[in-house]
């Protein structure tokens, strides 16, 4: 990953980003009887916030430490450790590519190649309209399917590049028809 | 052989994830019986059946529960949900099909070890499979199989899911430990095990899905209908799964000792090679096990397996003990990636290697060094500029890393350097072909434009190698 310097010192209140809402912070402190420390609910806080925010703000890194009782330099160490965690602007969509062995022996590198193509963007960006970030996975645990790839939540078995048109196309393409727990979801949102 | 499946009984039923349809086959009546049982039988049970963990490593899920100290208040039980090995998805398909197999899995582990609280550690990229677990975990509480004195036994346990976010090392046992405290999931150097030192610092069972999955059968078909299924050393039944260009990719079930050859073209299994190909190689247990040479190579003869000799080596059995005879770590994950005849190895290389040097957790330096500069030498050679000695280099940095050569915290580099070692040594000729067939000056092109500090180095023939002490010394 290219090294990138930002002075968090003197870091201009505004580049901070939005931070958490009230309701967040109760969603947040909802999952704390279930862990005998606080710090372990930072990877459910992490979650929520990213579903509420799309994005792990500086603000909210700030707030989480400050809710978990620990140093924000610790949140910021589990936000770059996984991979799942966007620190920057995220599209509304997020399409997820495998690129595992199977997933390649079946087309996924051709897939990945027209996806970029269409949507004109490289792996890590995020279209200009705001719509759709595009990233790989190592293994997306579908390869009887390969390959495939993930839109939000809904996986999509067996693509190939033609019926990207189609599943672009698609206005629902990154919802499960089936009932969800809203568990991580945004507060208000769902259900 | 009439093998009734019981881990994928209630694949493909309509509506499986709901407790009643469970419950109509036969569902908690393992538990039933379990909880009606002193702790300690349950243990005994289980290590008379021999259960070996099916999460990668093979170790007997009774005699690690029996590591936990006598004397404790506190005792954690993880469920690793963190599939995370390509090309694995048969936790996927129980989570999808039949949760509450699972859910009365870790009632029974639970009941076993004294257990407070599970937490099921699932990984952040099962979505759908989230919300059929959360509903399932909470039908099970609303059922009385969860809470307070479960099945009037004056038993408790509380049971959460906790959602990773996309870390291969979290499916090691203390770097899930970690992710769960809310850190980076680094490995912790054991002693001390989880077992005495774990979650939050109480003793910790951590099992695989599968494992506990296995647990109800048991204890509802005996002792006996279990011994009586797969091998000597390795009892019950296990799901294997197949992916690439089969005929019949997909999860199935059958007793441990199915060989390779019978996973890829049985006409219950694979179904063969789609369009009548032949397997160049075959990583059968997941990809960190290992590669097995495929049928485009000639029969072996003997006997014995003879891995020095480019024999067909399909015969080799899905058991605990057959795939060391052929120089595999383990039967790992038990899921087979079939490579056609027609793939080139420098990409399946590059792949691999390209997997490692990403997941690789940074914490130990021959690690973080080893699979990152597997991945640069694996590019070279993949983008036609590979040298002779690039192989003997990949075999020196394999036999340098990970926990055998004792130099690493957890299995991870082991894991990486199998494959890429077994695929080196065993198609070398295939490299070695390639590399002869570059120019030379084609291939300093293509290093000076993706390496511009290589700008000065001389211009290697396709035949130099290095001396063996070269490639000790750098």
């Amino acid at each position: 990953m290219a090294w990138e310097t930002i002075n968090r010192r003197t870091i201009a209140d505004e580049d901070l980003g939005p931070g958490l809402t009230v309701a967040i912070k109760d969603k947040i402190r909802a999952f704390l009887p279930r862990y005998p420390s606080k710090r372990a609910v930072l990877l459910p806080a992490l979650h929520i916030t990213q579903e509420a925010l799309g994005r792990i703000t500086l603000r909210s890194m700030r707030e989480i430490a400050e809710l978990l009782e620990m140093p924000p330099s610790a949140v910021m160490d589990v936000v770059t450790f996984y991979s799942h965690f966007w620190t920057k602007p995220r599209g509304k969509k997020l399409i997820c590519v495998c690129r595992s062995l199977t997933c390649e022996l079946m087309g996924g590198k051709r897939l990945l190649d027209v996806l970029k193509e269409r949507l004109g963007i490289d792996e890590g960006e995020t279209t200009p309209d705001g719509e759709y970030s595009l990233m790989t996975e190592e293994c997306l645990a579908a390869c009887e399917y390969g390959p495939c790839m993930l839109i939000n939540e809904k996986l999509h078995k067996c693509v190939s590049p033609a019926d990207l048109d189609g599943i672009l196309a698609d206005p629902n393409n990154d919802k499960l028809d089936m009932p969800r727990s809203d568990l991580f979801d945004p507060p208000g949102h769902g259900m | 052989m009439a093998f009734e499946p019981v881990l994928m009984r209630n694949v493909g039923v309509p509506n499986s994830t709901s407790l009643d349809v469970y419950k109509s086959s036969g569902g908690y009546a393992g538990a039933a019986k379990a909880l009606a049982m002193q702790p300690g039988d349950v243990v005994d049970l289980v290590k008379k059946a021999n259960l070996r963990g099916r999460g990668g490593a093979g170790f007997p899920a009774g005699i690690k529960w029996t590591f936990l100290p006598a004397e404790r208040d506190i005792t954690y039980l993880c469920v690793n949900a963190d599939e995370s090995e390509p090309p694995t998805f048969c936790n996927r398909i129980t989570i999808e099909s039949d949760p509450h197999m699972l859910l009365e899995g870790i009632l029974i582990a639970g009941f076993a070890t004294r257990t407070t609280v599970a937490y099921i550690y699932m990984r952040g990229e099962f979505m759908e499979q989230f919300h059929i677990l959360q509903k399932a975990v909470d039908e099970a509480y609303a059922a009385g199989y969860f809470g307070r004195n479960i099945l009037s036994s004056g038993y408790d346990l509380e049971c959460y899911i906790h959602r990773g976010a996309g870390a291969y090392v979290c499916g090691e046992e203390t770097g899930l430990i970690e992710s769960l405290e809310g850190k980076r999931g680094w490995p912790r150097i054991k002693p001390p095990f989880p077992a005495v030192e774990g979650l939050f610092h109480k003793p910790t069972v951590v099992n695989n899905v599968e494992t506990l999955a296995c647990l109800p059968h048991i204890f509802t078909r005996g002792l006996d209908w279990w011994l009586s299924l797969g091998t000597e050393n390795s009892k019950g039944p296990k799901m294997y799964c197949v992916s690439g260009p089969v005929n019949r990719p997909g999860c199935y079930e059958a007793p441990l000792g199915l060989s390779v050859r019978e996973l890829i073209y049985g006409e219950d299994f694979g179904g063969g090679i789609r369009d009548g190909k032949k397997v160049k190689v075959v990583l059968p247990g997941g990809i960190s096990m290992g590669a097995l040479r495929g049928d485009t190579f000639p029969k072996n003869p003997g006997d014995e397996p003879d891995p020095t000799q480019d024999y067909d080596e399909l015969d080799c059995r899905l058991d605990f003990d057959d795939v060391r005879r052929y120089g595999l770590l383990g039967l790992g994950t038990a899921a087979a990636v079939v490579v056609p005849e027609d793939a080139d190895m420098r990409d399946v290389l590059l792949n691999l290697a390209r997997f490692y040097a990403h997941e690789s957790c940074g914490q130990c330096t021959q690690c973080r060094e080893g699979t990152s500069w597997m991945y640069k030498v694996a590019r070279r050679i993949a983008a036609g500029a590979g040298r002779a000695c690039d192989l003997d280099l990949l075999v020196e940095v394999t036999e340098n890393m990970g926990m055998m050569p004792g130099m690493s915290i957890c299995g991870l580099p082991d894991g990486a350097a199998w494959p890429v070692r077994t695929i080196v040594q065993k198609f070398r000729k295939e490299f070695e072909e390639h590399i002869r067939a570059q120019s030379p000056q084609a291939a300093a092109e293509v290093i000076r434009r993706t390496n511009p500090a290589a700008y000065d180095l001389p211009i290697l023939g396709p035949g130099h190698r290095l001396a063996p002490r070269e490639v000790v010394q750098s």
